[in-house]
């Protein structure tokens, strides 16, 4: 089953945002489909442009970096290092996005949490400042692009759909 | 007299209202029902003249409506001041949503494969 529109949003506290999604698949898929590489290609820009790059080191200390072409033409870069890996469990990284390359960078913590075959994920990124904190809620906007969103949405439709 | 231009330009978007925990509290407790000022004072425990200022800086940005009810000045929640705040969570939230839905198919097609695998067919 898939579902859409379920994320949600919170802010904890003033430097934090919280996401969390339930999933119809085991913690070990959603895992997987998180750090393999040829799998957070397929989602990861969700409907607003391609991946050009994504490199994944997974391991303390290794470095990961995605690419984004956006719908329009511009680059959008994050990176980050590895600090905490619990395999199917919980993932801890640094996140720069490289436009703002200055200051400090975003800590994210990913929690996988299984029950009855369904996975929770719990994205909780601890952002340096109110200000950034801010700035990463209120660039959703800037990217939005609305009328791409029908068609890409029956490009994923198809991809659930069994072959 | 450009000291109070200043404070005015900084507080009267919904986004300032808010950024401030005693105020976010004030509309929390409001949110609950309308209340006199002295209830608030009470529940937030700071003093009158303080809730009094956080108060006027949440009807600046129309986040709370006050009406006059005898000698008691009531307080009331306008939900619809904030709303420009809801809809610019939103927009992140909408991203990611973006992202799980894909997700989703990701992890369809890798639940049917295991399952392809263990049952030998398909």
């Amino acid at each position: 089953m898939t579902s859409s529109g379920t994320a949600t949003v919170t802010t904890p506290t003033d430097e934090q945002i919280l996401i969390t999604r339930d999933f119809d698949a085991p913690r070990r898929l959603v895992y997987m489909a998180w750090t393999a590489p040829e799998l957070v290609r397929r989602w990861w820009s969700g409907h607003r442009g391609a991946m050009t790059i994504v490199e994944i080191d997974l391991r303390v200390g290794g470095m990961w970096r995605y690419v984004m072409e956006a719908t329009g033409g511009f680059e959008v870069a994050f990176h980050g290092h590895y600090r905490e890996l619990v395999p199917n469990e919980r993932i801890v990284t640094t996140e720069v996005y490289e436009a703002m390359p200055d200051g400090e960078p975003a800590l994210d913590t990913v929690t996988f949490t299984e029950a009855d075959g369904r996975t929770t994920v719990e994205l909780l990124m601890q952002l340096p400042s109110k200000e950034v904190r801010d700035m990463v809620l209120a660039s959703g906007m800037e990217v939005g692009m609305q009328e791409q969103m029908d068609l890409l949405e029956q490009i994923a439709i198809s991809l659930q759909e069994p072959s | 007299m450009m000291a109070g231009i200043a404070r005015t330009a900084t507080t009267a978007d919904a986004f300032n209202a808010v950024a401030e925990p005693r105020r976010r509290q004030l509309l929390e407790v409001l949110a609950g029902g309308e209340r006199p000022v002295n209830d608030l004072v009470e529940m937030v425990g700071l003093a009158q003249p303080q809730v009094s200022k956080h108060l006027r800086v949440l009807r600046e940005v129309g986040a709370v409506d006050v009406r006059e009810d005898g000698r008691r000045r009531l307080y009331r929640l306008n939900g619809h001041a904030l709303k420009p705040i809801h809809d610019w969570v939103k927009d992140f939230e909408r991203t990611w949503s973006e992202r799980f839905e894909l997700l989703d198919g990701v992890l369809d097609e890798l639940t049917k494969a295991e399952q392809g695998d263990e049952d030998g067919d398909e």
